[in-house]
């Protein structure tokens, strides 16, 4: 069963199988075309692998968007070491549920684009890190690697093609940090999940200190319809230069909130009007976060034009990111937004450089005092202060994704933190109450 | 300490999942699988898991600590995590949350007297589009309101006596 209806406005390649019965198994996969793209890469050159992907203007799915075949190109091929491929199956950006669903309903398209990755690079073991949480997503990918190895797509000489390849599950135990590439590649050595010091980048240093590829889920399973229908076949469903579709998840004040399909490129109003169905309960838009908590946040106003893209967001100052839309009614308290967004970084920041750690705890302190009315006036300018001290002064990246939608909801609804001054109650009854903090 | 056969096999397995030399990547996976058979990280399972990747206690100690779901404390036989993150905010997730305090009694991290429950505010968990959601241990349940809440709850009571 499908968590939400589909929408006849989606372009289902990655999920084209979704619902289908017994959509995860290898027997629906073969015959469904199921590795044959891993059969024509094996016989391409690994070079002309990574010019396909280069063609198909794939860019990395787990929020930063870095182009993927420049990225596999950065593997030193000819090294000496072992290389590895590495999947980021961490999802915890908040807003974020569609990893889930490629591994729910198509773990082979996943493993196909892993087998595919390996080849590009002379790859011949790879590791799915995958959150503790998402334990029956293990099972599933456990079931569907032992189908693999007894088929002979994965092992010793896969199909006769004279490639090996073993690939193992790997469990996380709750951490967001463990997200980042680097905290993740600590993470899968048995230690915390501090970030490491980059350069040199995982492509050169990575899993077990040798040259990895480190990619999101959704992106390598971008790969499979990539070799087998071409790059550009891939790069004309998205925008000139964003190929390709991304899996949508809408969140919050939404009539059909679920995860979609759709081309790079849709326009936002439209996927809240007609994919989403529009607000809930005939409520106006008040903000919207295009890719996960760490987007800088927009207004209804901002949304007016704007695409689903990476130009279109980076030209309102904001960011594409991990496809968690969150979309928030008129009658949402953007103070308590800012709160529970700061609480999640101040819990998630691993200590280990000084800005983050203090500023995320700083920054909770001070929107606490403001959601409970005891804010000041200079507490308003304070916390844009505090958050623009953490930009760039961090040691990973998490320190701006706890600052940037901050500034944007201070700057951009300074009004609401105004209406919170004196001893106001919250103006809105529903909100004026959290739990723990 | 002796581990079952699954929990073995289990451990075995994973020790052979990493390249020679690269064993201790097994502490994490290990911890948590053994953790869900024991009931928490106890001190046999420290000392049990640190001996098989070849690293000492201490080690084993200091990288538990960073990941949240590892509990040194036993928690309910039935674990009810809560998210209460952005999209399950916008969906009353917090006051569900406080429904779940009430029902049960307890607070974040708390476990009933009998051992049966226990309950965790928690971040968000990959199912925000079907939000509010909730895990019991490893399961998850999509679109909980507060009533679904107490039925799902005085199930999982009657099964316990
Ligand atoms: C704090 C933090 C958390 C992250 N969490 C995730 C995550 O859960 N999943 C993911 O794929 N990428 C996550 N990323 C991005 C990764 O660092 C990395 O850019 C990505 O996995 C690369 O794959 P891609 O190029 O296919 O997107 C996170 C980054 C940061 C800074
Ligand atoms: S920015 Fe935050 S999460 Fe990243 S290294 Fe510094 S303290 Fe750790
Ligand atoms: S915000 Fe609750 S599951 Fe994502």
């Amino acid at each position: 069963m499908l968590y939400n209806e589909p929408s006849p406005l989606e372009t289902r390649v990655l999920s084209r199988r979704f619902g289908k019965p017994n959509s995860a198994s290898i027997d629906t996969y073969l015959a469904d075309d199921g590795y044959k793209a891993f059969l024509k890469a094996s016989k391409m050159k690994p070079e002309e692998i990574i010019e396909e992907v280069k063609a198909s203007n794939l860019r990395g799915r787990g929020g930063a968007g870095f182009p993927t075949g420049m990225k596999w190109s950065f593997v030193p091929r000819n090294s000496p070491k072992p290389k590895y491929i590495v999947v980021n199956a961490d999802e915890s950006e908040p807003g974020t549920c569609k990893d889930r669903l490629l591994m729910e309903y198509d773990p082979h398209q996943l493993i196909e684009g892993i087998l595919i990755a390996g080849l590009s690079v002379d790859a011949h073991a790879g590791y799915i890190y995958v959150r503790g949480e998402y334990r029956y997503l293990i099972e599933i990918l456990d079931k569907a690697l032992a189908e693999a190895y007894q088929k002979g797509w994965l092992g010793k000489n896969i199909q006769g093609t004279g490639f090996d390849f073993e690939l193992y599950t790997h469990t996380g135990a709750g951490a967001y940090e463990c997200g980042e590439e680097s905290a993740l590649l600590e993470s899968l050595e048995g230690k915390r999940g501090v970030p490491r010091i980059r350069p040199p980048f995982p492509a050169v240093v990575g899993a077990f200190q040798c040259p990895t590829i480190l990619n999101n889920v959704e992106t390598y399973c971008a790969v499979p319809a990539i070799i087998r229908d071409g790059g550009k076949a891939f790069a004309d469903l998205g925008v000139p230069k964003a190929g390709g579709t991304k899996l949508t998840c809408l969140t919050g004040h939404i009539n059909k909130p679920g995860v979609y399909e759709l081309p790079l490129g849709f326009p936002v109003l439209k996927l809240i009007e007609e994919v989403g169905g529009g607000i809930r309960n005939g409520k106006k838009l008040k903000a919207f976060i295009p890719g996960g908590s760490s987007c800088p946040i927009l207004t209804a106003a901002e949304c007016e034009g704007a695409t689903m893209d990476y130009d279109s967001m980076a030209s309102r100052k904001s960011m594409l990111g991990s496809g968690g839309v969150v979309v928030m009614d008129e009658d949402t308290c953007m103070v308590k937004a800012a709160l529970r967004i700061m609480r999640f970084y101040a819990h998630e920041s691993c200590g280990w450089c000084i800005p983050c750690r203090e500023g995320t705890a700083w920054l909770r302190k001070l929107l606490t005092r403001f959601h409970q009315g005891m804010g000041t006036r200079t507490d308003i300018d304070l916390i844009g202060d505090v958050s623009r001290n953490m930009l760039g002064r961090t040691f990973c990246p998490l320190g701006d994704a706890a600052a940037l939608p901050t500034i944007s909801i201070v700057e951009k609804f300074r009004q609401e933190f105004e209406d919170h001054l004196d001893g106001k109650p919250c103006p809105f009854e529903h909100a004026r109450h959290m739990v723990t903090v | 300490m002796t581990l079952s056969p699954q929990l073995e096999a289990k451990f075995n397995k994973l020790l052979e999942s990493y390249p020679p030399g690269r064993q201790r990547s097994a502490m994490i996976p290990m911890l948590l699988y053994g953790q869900d058979e024991i009931g928490s990280v106890t001190d046999d399972l420290i000392e049990e898991v640190a001996g098989r990747i070849g690293v000492t206690a201490l080690q084993v100690n200091e990288v538990l600590s960073y990941y949240s779901m590892l509990h040194r404390k036993p928690m309910g036989k039935y674990h009810i995590q809560v998210c209460t993150n952005i999209s399950c905010l916008l969906h009353d997730g917090d006051k569900l949350y406080e429904h779940a305090c009430k029902k049960l009694g307890i607070g974040h991290k708390e476990a009933t007297a009998d051992g049966q429950f226990s309950l965790e505010e928690v971040e968000c968990m990959g199912a925000c589009s079907w939000a509010p959601a909730i895990q019991v241990n490893y399961d998850f349940h999509h679109f909980v309101t507060p009533e679904q809440l107490d039925r799902l709850l005085d199930g999982l009571k009657k099964n316990a006596v």
